[in-house]
């Protein structure tokens, strides 16, 4: 299989907003490292799971990837070619071909565009095709998700729609330009557990039928193993593990990835841990910890843990993980 | 075991341009004293509304159209609002969905102590009150100093356990948690859902523990209820809800939670959406999504019978 996305060293650190004074007495210039150096590639074809707490960078890493949001440094290849060589016009045809998700499908869509203008939308900016074939590509496109009957609901409004409805309309809107890369922002995470089972339904099949391929940002570890090939594990910015889906969830190395896995919720009354929940709280990424970041809350830690910054490396076929004790 | 809390034939309505929402229909609940009830069911449901009932904290135009809510006896429906204020706060306690908006950003988190407290006792002296928030943020796992800081400066974690150490200053009995955890991270969900557990038992709690997801309070709850479309549904132990749910809805939302320990490689999914609690489905309300529905299912609601230790609402029993 090719390699659809690559992504070498990239870098995104968002500098700190000053006060008047800081300035004048240039004070050291602060950093959100939100990104930290991250390397991975996603196969054509391919669902690369990306996982981690809120503030772990992994929406960031999503955005860079579409160039919502420009790196500090590092590269981003899309089918071979760095997205930062395109020029502004070849950037907007690129976007037909990589297109997003978002995470609130209630914030995400206009209450005062019409479902059916509002998937018609990205066809109207990248300038195909007439009116009457918009409508008939939306109403194909709507009746793919689920989105049935769709004439009748081509003129409804967001507020007449339930959560689940919207999060169908938002898919509809991302896979109307045919695109060949989504990324999926936490798609599912407003959603009721039932609704839930049917978005990942509908994303698994939508894969199929139009040939995807998916970078799917989650905090939830249970839902990765029912869409995604691969899981990378994000902590403080950079990944701890990468994996296929099965080696991850089977033999978790790195113990972050250990714990992630113990602290999402089972539901079987007499199921009990295994592993300790890690103390306290993810901590800034304004000063991340030395070393290891993960060492102040790690259960394994030894003194080497704050001194050396562990490099990602293979340690198993395709498994790559990012620990002083283990790697 | 004592009930705490009794409901009787509760219905809440909320009359709008369009019709009435028959948010809560004919409810019968019952609450044993020192235990933990999991109330579960899809957005749009009544799980909430049937928290805020026992508060008597609905807003308009919701309103509670018939029925009794029998706490230690007294009925909070026909009380006085001066009745109801004591109540509040310091018998029924409630802790929200999210915690960033539940804490004033231009209060510290001493003076939302202090002012809790100065609400139902006015005789108290400050420094007295000051100690008793210092030795609740060390029971909540926070270092008292933090009290001086602002919400803005506490992690969505630590704020959702001020929020709880809120509820609990005035030392309630019955605690009432409006999915706590949905606007928290796995592992900060997990810590959350420990420390609920030591406070029940160190503060001798009867909580209620609304949420829509069954795998949060598989391990915590004794009991489970099942909600939908304003009926309830199913009530039974945690385990036996599990191992043996008898109402198809109880299936199709046990199998539609993502297990990571089990082997399945699909999640089953359940068709169609809740009703519209305007104009519902005469008969049995989860009739048009159900796989087993049958004739009878569509004319008569069905009443609550006792099957295998279960209360099950379902033509089926």
């Amino acid at each position: 299989m090719d390699d659809l996305i690559i992504i070498r060293d990239l870098i995104k650190y968002f500098p700190l907003q000053k006060g008047f004074l800081d300035r004048l007495f240039a004070k050291e210039k602060g950093f959100v490292r939100a990104v930290d150096n991250v390397s991975f590639t996603i196969k054509k074809g391919e669902v690369l799971g990306l996982v981690g707490e809120s503030g772990c960078g992994k929406t960031t890493t999503g955005r860079l990837i579409l160039r919502l949001l420009e790196p500090t440094s590092g590269d981003i290849l899309y089918n071979e070619k760095s997205v930062f060589s395109f020029t502004k016009k070849e950037m907007e045809k690129m976007r037909e071909k990589m297109q997003i998700v978002f995470q609130d499908p209630y914030a995400s869509l206009s209450p005062r565009m019409s479902i059916g203008k509002a998937i018609e939308h990205p066809l109207v900016i990248h300038n195909s095709h007439d009116k009457a074939e918009r409508k008939e590509i939306c109403l194909r496109i709507m009746e793919k998700v689920g989105l049935e009957p769709a004439e009748f609901l081509y003129k409804k409004y967001p507020h007449q729609l339930s959560g689940g409805q919207r999060q169908r309309v938002v898919i509809a809107r991302a896979l109307v330009t045919n695109p060949e890369f989504v990324v999926a922002d936490e798609p599912i995470a407003m959603a009721d557990v039932s609704v839930r089972a049917l978005i990942l339904e509908l994303m698994a099949q939508l894969k199929e039928e139009f040939d995807l391929t998916y970078l799917y940002i989650t905090h939830d570890l249970a839902t990765c193993k029912y869409i995604c090939d691969r899981v990378a594990i994000m902590y403080l910015g950079k990944i701890v593990e990468m994996g296929s889906l099965e080696e991850v969830f089977k033999n978790p190395i790195h113990p972050y990835t250990a714990t992630l896995l113990e602290a999402v919720p089972v539901p079987d009354p007499k199921y009990r841990r295994t592993e300790p929940i890690p103390k306290g709280e993810i901590p800034s990424p304004i000063n991340p910890p030395p070393g290891c970041s993960f060492h102040p809350r790690c259960h394994y830690a030894v003194s080497t843990c704050s001194q050396e910054e562990p490099d990602l490396k293979e340690l198993r076929q395709e498994h790559w993980v990012a620990c002083p004790i283990r790697s | 075991m004592n009930n705490i809390l009794e409901i009787e034939n509760l219905d809440v309505h909320f009359p709008i341009n369009i019709g009435t929402v028959r948010a809560v229909d004919d409810v019968n609940w019952k609450l044993r004293q020192g235990e933990v009830m999991g109330l579960v069911g899809e957005s749009g449901c009544g799980k909430s509304t049937l928290g805020f009932s026992i508060q008597r904290l609905l807003r308009p135009p919701g309103k509670i159209v018939n029925g009794r809510i029998l706490y230690h006896g007294q009925d909070i429906v026909r009380m006085t609002e001066k009745e109801v204020l004591d109540l509040r706060g310091s018998k029924i306690a409630m802790i929200f969905q999210d915690p960033l908006t539940s804490l004033n950003p231009l209060f510290r988190i001493d003076q939302h102590f202090l002012e809790t407290m100065f609400t139902h006792d006015k005789g108290l002296k400050k420094a007295e009150a000051f100690k008793k928030a210092e030795q609740m943020l060390e029971s909540l796992g926070i270092s008292p100093d933090r009290l001086l800081e602002y919400p803005h400066q506490l992690s969505g974690g630590m704020r959702q356990r001020i929020m709880i150490g809120l509820g609990l200053i005035l030392q309630p009995d019955l605690l009432i948690a409006d999915e706590p955890t949905t606007a928290l991270d796995v592992i900060v969900e997990a810590q959350f859902l420990d420390l609920l557990a030591d406070l029940q038992k160190k503060f001798n709690l009867t909580i209620i523990l609304i949420t829509h997801n069954l795998g949060n309070v598989a391990q915590l709850a004794d009991r489970i209820s099942v909600m939908y479309g304003g009926n309830m549904v199913e009530v039974a132990e945690a385990n036996s809800i599990f191992e043996n749910p008898l109402h198809p809805y109880t299936q199709g939302l046990l199998s539609s939670i993502p297990n990571i320990k089990l082997d399945q490689p699909k999640l089953k999914t359940m068709p169609g959406s809740p009703p519209d609690l305007v104009n519902p489905p005469p008969g049995c309300v989860f009739h048009p999504r159900c796989p087993q529905a049958k004739g009878v299912c569509k004319t008569k609601k069905p009443e609550t019978k006792t099957k295998d230790g279960h209360l099950v609402s379902c033509w089926l029993y």
